[in-house]
């Protein structure tokens, strides 16, 4: 039950966020319509006893994106208005179909799906310790080490790229 | 417990106004927090699935993902800034610099 209360409430939230991103006239409410989603699925996942996820959702996302995403856009400005107007034909149309499609399958889904072919679980946890820190690194440390040293480089390839990308200058001619 | 189909079909809306804020705006900045409102529906579907399944990994994949999204938003970010600098805008649909 207090599930069901948490979802309507958070789900309300994350959507009143997203449509604020899109709407929004100045990137800055975006920004803020953006962190409201955020903290409405960082509850979502908290509701559904990923606590990790949700604590490294606060963390990186609400907090170290939305602070970049902040610094840009006062960077740039956001006195230049947007020109809204569509010069590719048909897109506008195209959006609409894409709509309904995705609607119509995730309704389809939800309502007439078949769940019997989802395979059982391959590793069972007790409600207790599901999300923990512990329930979550010791897959990550055992099955998919590889792919997490990967990402140790990637993000310290990304870091590089942007500091590269900060100092670059366009070549006096 | 809330049916994971319902946790699905809000990841589905949220994935929809994403995609839908993409093609729709112009403005760089605003694209790119629509691409991580679709990054974040996923996660919210991995999360349920892992859940409905009983199964870690979703939480672990999701961890990864968070992961990437982080190292996208530098990386992007700092070539919006890069561009801003040569043109003045945060348009796309000014932007022709790899014209020949």
């Amino acid at each position: 039950m207090a599930e069901a209360f948490l979802f309507v409430l958070m789900g309300i939230g994350a959507l009143a966020g997203a449509v604020t991103v899109v709407i929004a006239r100045n990137p800055i409410y975006s920004a803020i319509g953006l962190l409201g989603t955020l903290l409405s699925v960082a509850v979502l996942y908290v509701a559904q006893l990923a606590h990790l996820v949700a604590a490294v959702q606060i963390i990186v996302y609400a907090g170290a994106v939305l602070t970049l995403f902040l610094f840009v856009i006062m960077l740039i400005g956001v006195d230049k208005d947007e020109n809204r107007d569509e010069t590719l034909p048909y897109q506008r149309w195209i959006v609409v179909a894409l709509a309904v499609v995705i609607v119509g399958f995730a309704a389809g889904v939800t309502l007439f799906g078949n769940f019997d072919w989802v395979p059982a679980a391959t590793t069972t946890l007790p409600e207790s310790t599901n999300g923990t820190i512990e329930a979550v690194a010791e897959p990550l440390f055992t099955d998919w080490v590889l792919a997490f040293e990967a990402t140790a480089l990637l993000l310290t390839i990304a870091a590089a790229g942007a500091i590269a990308l900060a100092h670059y200058r366009r070549r006096e001619v | 417990m809330v049916d994971p189909g319902w946790y699905m079909a809000l990841a589905g809306a949220l994935f929809l106004i994403g995609a839908l804020g993409l093609l729709i705006r112009r403005n760089a900045l605003v694209m790119f927090m629509c691409i991580e409102l679709m990054l974040n529906a996923v996660n919210l579907t991995l999360i349920s699935a892992g859940r409905a399944l009983n199964d870690i990994n979703g939480q672990v994949a999701v961890f990864f993902i968070l992961v990437v999204a982080a190292a996208e938003v530098v990386v992007g970010l700092a070539i919006i800034v890069a561009i801003f600098r040569l043109r003045a805008s945060a348009s796309v649909d000014e932007l022709s610099e790899l014209k020949g």
